[in-house]
């Protein structure tokens, strides 16, 4: 499968991918790994009339740390996240949940700003940067503005991000010592997560749910239960609390509320 | 819209025209004649596409020709020759890694990136490390005792190692 035909063009910088941006309008995607876009181009489910590839731009592949939070820069590839000392010590569960995305070949492509800007919600990075409380860096030809990762996800595929805006930094607080987890459940090695939960241990839990509704979502239940002083396993019960998944070919939306439940309790 | 681009594959200086849509692994096949990379599933899925592209693996469906303008490319030809044969190739031939064979570029490609990464994997490493690569006749086992056998026997291999370190660089 070939894509339709479109133009290819590389910006030099973020401001003239930007530049690009505002040229073509709707026309135009921004491309990085590609890992969903081109796929989705091959079955003519997306046909841009341009693709600005913003991959190799140097501006957004900075990884550092300062003042107890991670700089992410968006070009950062799945595969930088699950081998880099730095991020396993500031953001444990980034770099845990990173390693199961996909599969070796895809993690060398896909990055950080791509997945968060997809919003998939069976993807595994939009939900555990939602456990993680970070913070969406992105610039438009007004200027730059940061996006609260609660407020970035608005629905299926859709998030606050306008069409002439680029993710640019993913910000994340330092949970360096907190206990982390990342479960998720699928029917073979490669697939989508069915129901996953990151979950950020220690005072004021956060737990995060994959594909447990139209966008991400925080389980509020065990949160709250947490807090009050429940066991984990008390708290698990809640997992499903507040969610509305859906039901497809893989599970209906009982047994992902089942699921939710069950991996809350063996995280 | 035609991109002319310059790259490396298999060691040597390479420059094609393509269309902004031409896929990585039709350049290589079609335009390179290097037919030894396959098209499996064609999305991203089943890994006989795999390539080296600077030192590492990745699918060569869903990576646009023109979006590799620069790059470093090793594919199943540039890993060894006949009689030289890298200790993938070789451990697949000694521990009979292969059935009909159409996984096998891909999985040589995957199995040497993942030595590169990890040097002395376990099973279940070796297992995880090829899971972007599906072998239609099933024969896991004997490519995960092929992959073991490369481990102990040199490597990832000359060639390869090269890539990774010239990325790096």
């Amino acid at each position: 499968m070939i894509p339709s035909q479109f133009d290819y063009l590389r910006a030099g910088s973020v401001e003239q991918a930007l530049g690009l941006l505002t040229e073509h309008g709707d026309e135009a995607k921004l491309l990085a790994g590609g890992h969903s876009l081109l796929p989705l181009m091959k079955l003519r489910l997306a046909q841009p009339a341009v693709l600005v590839d913003i991959r190799r731009l140097p501006e957004l592949t900075a990884l550092t740390e300062s003042g107890g939070v991670l700089r992410i820069g968006a070009g950062v590839r799945y595969r930088d996240l699950e081998h880099s000392d730095l991020v396993r010590r500031t953001a444990p569960l980034l770099a845990t949940a990173a390693a199961t995305i996909g599969d070796p070949q895809v993690r060398a492509r896909g990055t950080v700003g791509g997945s968060l800007a997809h919003a998939d919600p069976a993807a595994d990075l939009p939900a555990v940067m939602l456990a993680l409380d970070a913070t969406v860096v992105v610039r438009g030809p007004g200027g730059t503005r940061e996006i609260a990762i609660k407020d970035f996800f608005v629905d299926l595929w859709q998030t606050a991000l306008e069409p002439d805006e680029i993710v640019t930094e993913v910000r994340v607080p330092s949970t360096e010592g907190r206990p982390h987890a990342y479960v998720k459940f699928r029917q073979r090695s490669q697939d989508w997560a069915i129901v996953g939960v990151g979950v950020v241990g220690g005072a004021d839990p956060r737990v995060a749910l994959v594909n447990m509704a139209m966008t991400p979502v925080r389980a509020t239940g065990v949160e709250v239960a947490l807090a009050d002083g429940a066991s984990a396993a008390e708290a698990a019960a809640q997992a499903a609390e507040g969610t509305s998944p859906v039901s497809d070919l893989n599970a209906d939306a009982d047994y992902r509320r089942h699921l939710s439940r069950a991996l809350e309790a063996a995280r | 819209m035609k991109h002319d681009i310059g790259l490396t594959v298999n060691g040597v200086a390479t420059s094609a025209t393509v269309d902004s849509r031409t896929l990585l692994v039709h350049l290589l096949r079609e335009q390179l004649g290097l037919t030894g990379t396959h098209v499996g599933c064609d999305s991203s899925n089943c890994g006989a596409c795999t390539v080296l592209l600077d030192g590492e693996a990745v699918k060569s469906c869903t990576v646009l020709a023109a979006a590799a303008d620069g790059a470093s490319l090793v594919t199943v030809e540039g890993l060894g020759s006949e009689g030289d044969l890298s200790p993938v190739q070789e451990g697949f031939r000694q521990c009979h890694g292969l059935q009909c064979g159409y996984c096998t570029p891909g999985m040589l490609i995957a199995a040497t990136s993942l030595l590169l990464d990890n040097p002395d994997p376990a099973e279940e490493e070796i297992r995880s490390g090829l899971e972007g690569n599906l072998c239609r006749c099933t024969g896991y086992q004997m490519i995960v005792e092929s992959v073991r056998w490369a481990a102990e026997h040199g490597g990832a291999g000359a060639v390869a190692a090269a890539e990774r370190d010239g990325a790096r660089a």
